[in-house]
């Protein structure tokens, strides 16, 4: 095997030849983090270093002088900022909920159940991963009002059930369940619901936490919902409030807009690296066959 | 099939339907009926709604009224500033953020798959962490850092190296913004896709390897040739998918950047601005919806080649 220089693909200790791999990737990654670091860093920044020549990157003096700022900003609207707080939440414990359980009821029919146009449907979701949403903002804004969602929850909720991403991640799992375990569950007289409950889930959290953090991404930094379907400024959720203080408040607040991003981020990050190896575990059932 | 009989059913109590009710595709449909309900109520519907939207003359007070073929003809024909700007920035756009983007996901997939694990959680980590900071983060960082007076931080940069003598005004400015519409695009592209391709290099057999060194395989760019790539189609399939999704979606960019519709001498106009543009500003729903079907038909299509090239195929 002298000949045999190839991939030591996923090396389990640090060798000189790995050195090369490290010098594309480490600068890429710095490069990558800069523009996150920076406005985490501007949050924290006072007055003075926010309009200092030259700028720097990082803060000297951290002050918390933009959150308070942006606390009383948000008295001034009328709706205090908690309430908007109190509608994203609202709005995304129960997006993500339902999300998880009609995607997998509907990837352990696609999965394992066999029917006449069992195949075209998948065909359907499988043309609805190229699904560019922004492309039909006008229809869906129709279907909206003549539902008489406009104002409502269900506006927030519902079109951000049916993610075909997400079913297409969780089907690919469960096909990997084997049929045996659901006869088996049949034996002992288990019905769909208690099927899918114990066999099924148990079986695929890796790619039902995915779908989690795709939903609760998608849901979370949603601001069409709240500009388009919503009137209510009472029904409206903290991203749209945020986005009404980031991208119209003057240079004066620049503080105050990296603080409201910083808010807006964590939940994001937060639950991702929470799911970060049930995401990884997922991916490698993620091709398209 | 046989099962069903011998399964007392938990799912409806009403004995008369029994029958109907207490068999495998019944219980199926109903099991995949909320999805399929929300799947066609709010992906479904729109894109039929604007296909046949697209057919008229719209403008939300009065009804639509039917138009043929009219919208089409004067996107391609008429519509000076779909022609001249959108178009081709689109397709400029799409080829250097999709394509570039997808490649550029693939080689550092490439690369963080050579480390050991832990150094890769935390280079994918860093890799991944832009793709979910979502619309309202990247315009309040990018804004900041494109800023057009000196407190911006790469004029600021810029100043200091000598390499402009005043600061530019990057996001007003027409030549320079595709450029950073794209720089920021590409910042954000290594979302999921990324993700399947690391996890679809990281399950390709390493004996494939051994063997194909043994016939002869040279070096590594032979190995992503022949080895890699074709071991993980599938993967390379979801992440073009992907890509090409991620790409058409990120339209909204160049708006948020800007301030404002369209973007300054539709330097950074998109397709799915124009559309916003005619829906949203002018109330030409028709014409919008229009604009909508080619977007999906484009997208479509770049999917359809790139199923071409990565779909299995039978060998023999």
């Amino acid at each position: 095997m002298a000949n045999f220089q190839g991939s030591r693909i996923n090396p389990t200790r640090f060798s000189k030849g790995q050195i090369k791999f490290h010098a594309i990737a480490l600068p890429l990654s710095i490069a990558m983090l800069i523009p996150i670091v920076y406005i985490i860093n501007h949050a924290f920044k006072p007055l003075g270093e926010l309009f200092a020549f030259p700028p720097e990157i990082f803060v000297k003096h951290p002050t918390l002088q933009n959150f308070r700022d942006l606390f009383n900003l948000g008295g001034s609207t009328g709706i205090p900022m908690s309430r908007y707080f109190f509608n994203s939440m609202i709005v995304s414990v129960f997006t993500v909920i339902l999300n998880v359980i009609i995607t997998i009821m509907a990837a352990y029919v696609f999965s394992k159940k066999k029917f006449a146009i069992k195949g075209a449907l998948w065909g359907m979701n499988q043309m609805a991963l190229m699904f560019v949403t922004t492309a039909v903002g006008v229809p869906r804004f129709i279907v909206i009002t003549k539902m008489g969602l406009v104002n409502t929850w269900f506006a927030h909720i519902l079109p951000l059930l049916a993610m075909p991403v997400g079913l297409f991640l969780v089907k690919q799992f469960v096909d990997g369940i084997p049929d045996a375990l659901i006869e088996a569950a049949v034996m002992d007289g288990a019905g769909e619901l208690t099927i899918i409950a114990k066999v099924i889930v148990p079986l695929t959290k890796p790619a039902l936490a995915t779908s989690i953090v795709l939903t609760f991404q998608a849901v979370w930094n949603n601001v069409e919902t709240s500009n388009n379907f919503i009137t209510d400024e009472a029904m409206r959720t903290f991203n749209y409030f945020a986005s009404s203080i980031g991208t119209n408040a003057a240079m004066s607040a620049a503080g105050v807009t990296a603080a409201i991003a910083v808010i807006v981020f964590i939940p994001n990050l937060i639950i991702f690296i929470c799911m970060q190896s049930q995401v990884m575990n997922t991916m490698s059932h993620s091709g398209i066959k | 099939m046989a099962r069903k009989k011998n399964m007392p059913e938990g799912i409806t109590p009403n004995a008369s339907h029994k029958r109907m009710v207490d068999t495998d595709w019944f219980r199926g449909l109903v099991l995949l009926l909320p999805y399929a309900l929300m799947f066609a109520t709010f992906i479904l519907a729109p894109v039929m709604i604007a296909v046949g939207l697209s057919f008229t003359h719209f403008d939300v007070v009065n009804d639509p009224k039917f138009a043929g073929l009219e919208n089409y003809l004067t996107l391609f024909t008429g519509d000076v500033v779909f022609m001249k700007y959108v178009l081709p920035n689109t397709v400029m756009y799409a080829i250097i953020v999709g394509i570039g983007g997808y490649v550029l996901s693939f080689l550092m997939a490439w690369v963080l798959a050579q480390v050991t694990p832990r150094a890769r959680t935390l280079y994918s980590l860093a890799m991944y962490t832009p793709s979910m900071t979502g619309q309202l983060m990247v315009t309040i960082i990018f804004k900041a850092a494109f800023s057009g007076d000196q407190n911006g931080i790469v004029n600021a940069w810029l100043l200091q190296l000598r390499a402009i003598d005043q600061p530019i005004q990057w996001l007003i400015q027409p030549e320079h913004f595709m450029q950073i519409m794209i720089i920021v695009s590409l910042w954000s592209s290594m979302g999921i896709g990324f993700l399947s391709m690391l996890s679809g290099i990281m399950n390709i057999d390493q004996e494939l390897y051994e063997a194909a060194y043994v016939d002869g395989l040279r070096n590594r760019a032979q190995e992503i040739i022949y080895i890699t790539v074709p071991s993980m189609k599938p993967q390379m399939l979801f992440g073009a998918v992907m890509s090409i999704v991620g790409a058409f979606n990120m339209g909204w960019i160049g708006i948020s950047l800007a301030g404002s519709n369209p973007t300054p001498e539709y330097s950074g106009q998109l397709i799915v601005n124009h559309i916003d543009d005619y829906g949203y500003l002018r109330y030409e729903m028709g014409y919008a919806a229009a604009v909508s079907v080619v977007l999906l038909c484009l997208v479509w299509i770049c999917s359809q080649v790139a199923n071409k090239l990565f779909t299995e195929k039978e060998e023999f």
